[in-house]
């Protein structure tokens, strides 16, 4: 507490920081460090897009627009369509009809038809789903039931897709939504399994030290001495190919998290040297505490924003990775829907050149690495709230 | 120093045993044994393998022999230089290595070259001026290079290459030269493909370079010697260049063999976009085919190049520090 409050007097002495001062002085571990964090512009603001993306992981069907595996040849590399929610100036929202063509090459081409207007409904029916065990129809968005419209021009042309098909004609929106289930359910999981192995073998390597920690030190020093992508490829190339779905997802989670685990291990041992040897564990000890309360009851709860702050950054990681290994064909494939997945079909220029919309799961991954990263950066400033 | 040294050569030979057994379960993994698929391509190419030749090929091979055996063979077998058959090139493994190596050390040298001369000099000024918009700029570029997987910006830059110029910037080679014998218009055509790959490898390494750089600049630039040189009269810029870059470049050394496996790994993934000639294009190939000669030996080889290149480093930032050499000992 001391260096809070000889951090707080060396600024002008006005009434209101001495009173924020005697705040500070009665604010428990967690109440600093989120003092601090909600400081950080930045990482707030990237710790909201984390959470959107995990909403999404929850509300994936909710959020698509179409059966993410619905395919139909005739309307594949359907351009992106934007949702108008003005009709003139009534609100009525609405996509543009595609019009299959041919162009001067006889490739397939569609064109905007602004004439013939799809009417949209939010909360429209379409395919079926299940949410927390209950079968849900309705999405946020989707083509408005024809009723007894008779105007309506309910036809095959009549399809919504936000951000264009692929080549199978599936749209692209609805599977970037399932994709981010998919993704970061691997992403979490590999952090559970790297969570585990880190902070057991960093603990055991911080707090038995001598021979034991050497060899784990150095254990680790040789996996971080390896080249990893090869060795993943490695590793992921040498699964069965007749490997169910789930098999080569769960195969892949371990994948990713067998080497993420060394940085979480050497964090927390760092920190369990460090305090190892601090005057409130020294008083624990000689008040007689179990060594189990020593661990549990004063050393973890001031370490474990920092291993939060490892594992946001181990997850962006993981991400990157589940993503290589599916865009190189190596992790999960089709019927399987991941960001490298989807980022698989712009593997070749040629089909990027043809429908460059298959570089946009491409986006999310980019964002959301970028918010881990900056959250990451966040938690691991504030988790020292006596520091300077 | 000589105990330093002889501790670090300890452990990198360890480091590289290791390596060699993960690589040897690798190869291990997928089902039939090298044999089998042996005689399995040599049918479908019309060859009948009799079943006396398959045996003494298992013998060779110390198939029916306990697995530390077969290791044993097998690593006496890679250090003699047979790294074993490719099935995919149906060519010896070494061969398939050598044919594309000299593109591949190109573009990883250049790499490096590229991470130092812009990383440094960007940490540099990023420290000396912190929080004007120039470090603003470095700093965010810095995270995108970062965050941003690799091959996602050589998808882009390829994509955005080809909407203005209409060329497919694949290959390291243009049509005209790529079977051509070396010339000086060979090589200008090279070194001009070989731009963009360069600065794509280079972008995660440059961030982290300029990360790592202006952190510790600016940890120096507090330290009271820099007061002292101030106070002598030294002019600022050769203050700075003189005492805290020197302190601070330490850590970009031993940053380099750091770089090294994401330099291999990002190279790899790297080859597969821009298509380039390079040993991890065929690794690539050889892991979709379960080629398990080709993809164990690269494997392998890519592990031990970056552990002798850690070991290189630590006895380079050994000799530039006297501190870590004192520190050790």
């Amino acid at each position: 507490m001391a260096t809070v409050a000889g951090h707080i007097e060396t600024r002008p002495s006005e009434s209101d920081v001495i009173e924020a001062e005697a705040q500070v002085e009665v604010m428990s571990q967690r109440q600093l460090i989120w003092r601090r964090f909600r400081r950080h512009r930045l990482a707030m603001a990237a710790t909201a897009v984390v959470i959107a993306f995990y909403l999404v992981v929850i509300f994936a069907d909710f959020l698509a627009t179409n059966d993410p595996f619905d395919d139909d040849a005739n309307r594949g590399y359907t351009p992106p369509q934007g949702i108008r929610l003005l009709d003139g100036w009534i609100p009525r929202p609405h996509v543009c009809a595609r019009v299959g063509a041919r162009d001067e090459f006889f490739r397939k081409v569609y064109v905007k038809d602004c004439e013939q207007k799809v009417p949209l409904s939010f909360f429209a029916k379409g395919y079926e789903y299940e949410l927390f065990g209950i079968k849900f129809d309705r999405h946020i968005i989707g083509i408005a039931d024809p009723g007894d419209d008779p105007e309506n021009p309910q036809t095959a042309e009549a399809l919504i897709s936000i951000l264009g098909s692929d080549e199978q004609g599936r749209d692209l929106w609805s599977r970037m939504m399932r994709a981010t289930r998919l993704s970061l359910l691997i992403g979490l999981l590999g952090i559970i399994v790297s969570l585990v192995m880190g902070t057991v073998l960093g603990a055991v390597s911080g707090y038995a030290g001598g021979i034991v920690d050497n060899l784990i030190q150095r254990s680790i020093e040789i996996i971080r001495s390896i080249p990893t992508v090869p060795l993943y490829l490695g590793l992921a190339a040498a699964f069965p190919a007749d490997w169910s779905v789930e098999q080569r997802f769960f195969a892949i989670t371990v994948v990713v998290s067998l080497f993420a685990w060394t940085e979480l291990a050497r964090v927390t041992r760092g920190r369990f040297l460090a305090m190892r040897s601090e005057d409130f564990v020294t008083a624990a000890v000689v008040a007689g505490a179990s060594r189990k309360r020593i661990i549990f009851r004063h050393m973890l709860p001031s370490f474990y924003s920092h291993i939060i702050a490892a594992s946001t950054l181990a997850l962006a990681f993981m991400i990157i990775n589940e993503t290589v290994l599916s865009f190189l064909g190596l992790g999960l494939q089709a019927p399987a829907i991941s960001y490298g997945v989807l980022l698989f079909n712009a593997q070749n220029l040629q089909s990027i050149a043809l429908a460059p919309w298959l570089l946009l799961p491409g986006v999310p991954v980019v964002l959301l690495v970028l918010s881990l990263n900056f959250m990451g950066d966040g938690i691991r400033d504030a988790a020292d709230p006596y520091g300077s | 120093m000589l105990a330093f040294f002889i501790r670090r050569a300890v452990y990198a030979v360890i480091a590289m045993w290791a390596v060699s057994v993960i690589s040897f379960i690798i190869i291990n993994l997928p089902a039939g044994d090298y044999v089998t698929t042996y005689i399995a391509t040599q049918r479908d190419a019309g060859n009948i393998i009799l079943a006396e030749e398959a045996e003494n090929l298992r013998i060779f091979y110390g198939l029916n022999q306990p697995i530390y055996v077969q290791y044993w063979k097998w690593i006496v077998r890679i250090l003699t230089g047979d790294l074993g058959f490719s099935f995919e090139f149906n060519l010896p493994v070494s061969d398939v290595i050598a044919q594309n190596l000299a593109p591949t050390v190109a573009l990883a040298l250049a790499a490096v070259v590229f991470i130092w001369v812009v990383g440094i000099p960007i940490g540099i000024y990023s420290a000396v001026k912190q929080y004007s918009p120039g470090d603003y700029i470095a700093t965010f570029f810095g995270f995108l290079g970062l965050g941003i997987p690799d091959f996602l910006i050589a998808l882009v830059i390829a994509y955005m290459a080809f909407e203005l110029t209409g060329v497919l910037l694949v290959g390291l080679f243009s049509q005209e030269y790529a079977t051509a014998p070396w010339s000086l218009g060979k090589v200008l055509d090279l070194l001009r493909h070989m731009i963009v790959p360069t600065i794509i490898l280079g972008t995660a390494g440059t961030a982290t370079l300029i990360r790592i750089t202006r952190a510790n600049l600016l940890d120096e630039l507090k330290k009271p010697y820099v007061t002292t040189a101030r106070a002598k009269g030294l002019s600022e810029w050769r203050m700075i260049m003189k005492y805290p870059v020197r302190m601070a470049l330490n850590p970009a050394i031993s940053l380099t063999a750091y770089i090294l496996p994401f330099l291999i790994s990002s190279s790899v993934v790297l080859s597969v976009v821009l298509d380039l000639p390079t040993v991890g294009r065929d690794f690539i190939r050889a892991l979709l085919a379960q080629d398990i000669y080709l993809s164990g030996a690269i494997i392998l080889g890519s592990g031990w190049l970056t552990i002798i290149g850690t070991l290189f480093s630590d006895m380079l930032l050994a000799w530039a520090d006297p501190r870590i050499r004192l520190e050790e000992s």
